[in-house]
């Protein structure tokens, strides 16, 4: 065993984010004192990022298993079934404080972990989305994380050549010091031809694929497991530098070699490099794993073991390969033009062994590695209940008509074509409904089969209420998938929280899992994979409690997707879901009244499932010509979305029994806007489905016309909609 | 129509392209390998499609114009044979010098992906006798650069010679600055090469070639190919 150098000191063992207990549980498990190599490992595989210590006892609680679910959370990426033999292989996953650190690299080595977790699995990447949340506008670095997080995301999406086709961006000044990149991958793969990461067979030999291994994002995973002070420049270095080229010759060499039977099994080089893919691979088999880290392609000369082992250069992967074909895959891996080397083996020791020169510089217990890491049943408080606002006691304190201007033009509502426009959302020529309606539509291959993807969560709602907000962030996912016609399947959760040693903070995460636990449980959409990224905080400020949901629903013909933009003139307007006038955590509450207060709209999950599923039916049987989900905004916002992508106006009913601005800007949940040519055949069936369906108005004319209110001409709102961001960036303030 | 796609690695629409063909020409193309020397035999048509060659890490275009493939490719123009050249295929061909002027980075210095418009100047093209002089098509773009450039007399020899072939425009077919999202002088969307059988263009006809995807715009380029070489047959 090497002697040590650094020696082992509490200040180092700190410098790794160790506890002194957990140190002492180290020193326990393998009865001395452990290498420097060692103690890196440890502090790689026992961190927040990797072992999701802080977590994992709740996550456990969470619905994951369904008729259609192959795969569920523990792979690289969940796998569901769709039929025709075809799997989807997909997962979010957060790149948050790297992309603060440095926005371009830290986004675009997201978006190509992510990628790389869908490929690792067999699966061809059909589409990407994102999820951005920024500080507030007013921030003197937000205008640059939006610019370069949006370019990071783009430049490597657009060159590994996968449409980005939705997402949602937000700001709000608790991202301030710590925004959130949440990439999604979405892929298909035969349904028996899924790989999986766990090894077999002694002796056989461990590849190293793909690009080599230099000094970049060592102690990335740490990094992400801490709070950032005022020096969070200084951990730059920890930042990995992202090879979209590379990751699109890997991904082609990889699914070469797996498609002519060469592989046993594979796992990406991610977080923790090295360490953690090879500890997994063994673990995951019931296998030790030898290593010569001599053989392991390096880009630079003199590194050490440690830093081999911890180093997070991205566009890797680690497999075992079938003896007899390991010639045939070199061979492919070397026409791209890959680096190719066996660099170890698996044992039957069920040992983390390795060797640099002539020397061990680890000798560690496989399965301990990850089994025995910490586990922490952190203590919570359950956030404090809000009240409910009354929505007669807010004054509203400008017509409605100029509410809805205010509205459409801010930040968080304003059209986000700025963005969406550096994401190629067109290559694979799949793409059926690009960015701007409530879920992207992908069609697979050549169709008629095709995917319905969203990505959500209302973060405010969840800071108010975790639990609620959790609910909500699935039913909201559940009903976009709803609103374009798909049966919503499965979701990824990417759970973005503060500082777990703070109960308010675990109290925020415990809260959100329960109820998107309930939310997924009652809406029979589980959670097959799934990212926690905590301490994402900046001078003891927490973010806002942002569990995203990504999910995925199937269309059985593509051709029969729904659209929000109003068809044609003198259609009726209809509102699905039952209306109280909701203020509490609205958006007008905060844009227009100033006051962001009350508890949020509660989430009726039998009415959302009723509801969502009276909208499939309607879209099914032709009945509907649009519909969107409302959600931010309510009902007003989401009609002045349908006129916009139309152009085609409307004249509303006012409300009778409920106050105006509750009525048109209330956030209740479960609710739905639909056209119609024949509103009778709608009213009729919901009378039968126990829906709640009121009549709106009617489309037509090129004003969004409101009774006794000022009309608002479709194409200055649009003009209002689309002007925001571009100005922003631009510079105007 | 036998066509021969070219694959440098990085290029990432050579399966749209295929696609396209396969579904207009009714004939699989031949995709073709970067390190190789030849085209296949019988080769009508060579399509240099879009993606980041090589990452893009020189200048775009600048290492797949010096691969192996291209001798072949120029060998193949120099004989009269068509070749068409998208996006990064647009830059790979003027680094190839099959194409003259360069393409520099778009005007507002960000990658853009939307559906542009495009008055079609020629219809006595092979790649354009599809459509009709004058007549506008909406196609996707999407690239960081594309914006044409070239100098005076350059410009001046394409202009008089009638070789820009498409040009960014307003949907009613008027050169308007709002509309040439990336600042490409004279709204210059693709050129042909003096002898007319290398045709260069940054958009995507291939992107929009089925009704089920909604728009089928870029259809009458693919078509327009296929008819010249069943007349020619």
């Amino acid at each position: 065993m090497a002697s040590n150098d650094p020696p082992i000191t509490p200040e180092l063992i700190a410098e790794h984010g160790l506890t002194p207990d957990e140190y002492a549980h180290i020193v326990k498990l393998i009865g001395r004192e452990p290498s420097f190599t060692e103690l890196g490992i440890f502090s790689a595989m026992w961190n927040e990022h990797c072992s999701y210590k802080s977590s994992k006892i709740h996550l456990r609680t969470l619905p994951t298993k369904a008729p259609w679910v192959i795969q569920g959370p523990g792979e690289n990426a969940g796998v569901i079934d769709i039929g025709d033999g075809l799997a989807v292989v997909f997962k979010m996953e957060s790149h948050n404080h790297p992309s603060y650190i440095e926005p371009y690299q830290g986004a675009a080595t997201g978006v190509g972990g992510i990628l790389r977790d869908v490929f690792t699995m067999g699966a061809r990447p059909i589409a990407c989305l994102n999820a951005l949340s920024f500080g507030d506008p007013g921030h003197p670095k937000t205008r640059h994380v939006v610019a370069g997080v949006v370019a990071g995301v783009g430049g490597y999406g657009n060159s590994f050549g996968v449409p980005t086709v939705g997402g949602e961006v937000r700001f709000h000044r608790r991202y301030d010091g710590n925004c959130l990149v949440n990439a999604m991958a979405v892929g298909i793969a035969e349904k028996d031809k899924i790989f999986y990461s766990a090894a077999s067979g002694v002796g056989m030999p461990i590849v190293y694929l793909g690009s080599k291994t230099g000094r970049d994002g060592i102690h990335g995973a740490s990094m992400a497991s801490a709070e950032f002070g005022a020096d969070a420049e200084e951990k730059r270095p920890t930042v990995q530098v992202g090879d979209p080229f590379s990751e699109k010759l890997l991904l082609e060499a990889c699914l070469e070699i797996m498609a002519e039977g060469c592989v046993i099994a594979i796992q990406d080089m991610g977080a923790a490099g090295l360490t953690c893919s090879a500890v997994e691979m063994g673990a995951k088999g019931d296998l030790g794993v030898t290593l010569d880290l001599d053989k392991v392609p390096c880009r630079e000369t003199g590194m050490s073991a440690y830093e081999m082992m911890l180093s997070e250069s991205q566009e890797r992967m680690l497999m075992v390969l079938k003896p007899e074909k390991e010639k045939l895959a070199e061979s492919i891996f070397r026409k791209w033009g890959l680096d190719f080397a066996v660099i170890g083996e698996t044992t039957p020791s069920k040992r983390f062994l390795i060797r640099h020169g002539s020397t061990v510089m680890a000798d560690l217990p496989i399965k301990e590695l990850g089994d025995e890491a910490p586990v922490y049943e952190r203590p919570f408080a359950q956030s404090v209940k809000l009240p409910v606002i009354d929505a007669v006691s807010v004054k509203p304190p400008m017509s409605m008509a100029d509410a809805l201007e205010k509205l459409i033009g801010s930040p968080d509502l304003c059209a986000k074509r700025w963005v969406f426009e550096q994401y190629d959302h067109v290559i694979l020529g799949n793409t059926v409904q690009r960015p701007g309606g409530d879920a992207a539509v992908v069609r697979i291959n050549d169709g008629p089969k095709a995917l319905a993807l969203t990505a959500d969560v209302t973060p405010r709602y969840c800071e108010a209420d975790p639990f609620e907000g959790g609910k909500q962030a699935v039913a909201e996912a559940y009903r976009n998938l709803s609103a374009v016609g798909s049966q919503p399947l499965a979701l990824t959760d990417n759970l973005n929280f503060g500082n777990p040693e703070r109960r308010e903070i675990m109290g925020q995460l415990v809260g959100c899992i329960q109820g998107i636990g309930a939310a997924a449980r009652a809406l029979d959409f589980p959670i097959v994979s799934g990212n926690v990224s905590l301490y994402n905080e900046t001078n003891g400020r927490a973010i806002l409690p942002t569990p995203t949901i990504g999910g995925v629903g199937v269309l059985d013909d593509f051709t029969k997707s729904m659209t929000l933009a109003f068809k044609a003139e003198g259609e009726s307007i209809l509102l699905v879901g039952a209306t109280e006038g909701w203020l509490g955590q609205s958006l007008y509450l905060r844009e227009v009244c100033g006051r962001e207060e009350g508890a949020p709209p509660p989430v009726d999950l039998a009415a959302e499932r009723r509801n969502a599923e009276f909208i499939r039916m309607l879209i099914r049987d032709g009945l509907a010509t649009a519909v969107h989900d409302i959600s931010d905004g309510g009902i007003l916002v989401a009609l002045a979305e349908m006129t916009m992508a139309s152009r085609i106006g409307a004249v509303l009913e006012s409300p009778a029994a409920i106050a105006a601005h509750a009525f048109w800007f209330g956030e209740d949940q479960a609710r739905f806007v639909v056209t119609a040519k024949n509103a009778e055949a709608i009213l009729d069936r919901a009378g039968t489905a126990g829906v709640a369906v009121a009549r709106l108005g009617a489309t037509g004319g090129s004003v969004l016309a409101i009774a006794g209110e000022r009309p608002l001409v479709v194409s200055d709102l649009l003009a209002r909609f689309e002007a925001w961001l571009p100005a922003y960036m631009a510079g105007a303030d | 129509m036998k066509s021969a796609v070219l694959h440098f690695p990085g290029i990432n629409r050579e399966r749209d392209m295929a696609r396209a063909l396969r579904h207009i020409s009714g004939r699989e193309p031949a995709m073709v390998w970067h390190a190789d020397t030849e085209l296949p035999a019988g080769t009508d048509l060579v399509v240099i499609p879009g993606g980041f060659s090589y990452g893009d890490y020189l200048r775009c275009g600048a290492i797949a114009a010096r691969a192996p493939i291209m001798q072949a490719v120029r060998a193949f123009a120099q004989k009269g044979g068509l070749v068409l050249a998208v996006c990064n295929g647009f830059q790979i061909a003027c680094e190839a010098g099959l194409l003259p002027g360069v393409l520099m980075r778009n005007a507002q210095l960000r990658f853009i992906c939307r559906d542009v418009y495009l008055r079609v100047e020629r219809s006595d093209t092979a790649f354009t006798r599809g459509y009709n002089a004058g007549q506008v098509i909406r196609v996707p773009v999407a690239h960081g650069e594309g914006n044409y450039i070239a100098d005076g007399e350059t410009i001046a020899r394409l202009e008089g010679e009638g070789r820009v072939v498409f040009r960014y425009s307003s949907p009613d077919g008027m050169v308007d600055p709002n509309w040439n999202h990336n600042g490409a002088l004279n709204a210059i969307a693709g050129i042909i090469n003096e002898r007319g059988n290398v045709l260069g263009m940054m958009p995507h006809p291939e992107n929009h070639v089925e009704v089920a995807m909604g728009r089928t715009d870029g259809r009458g380029l693919f078509a327009g190919l296929v008819d010249h070489f069943q007349k020619a047959a």
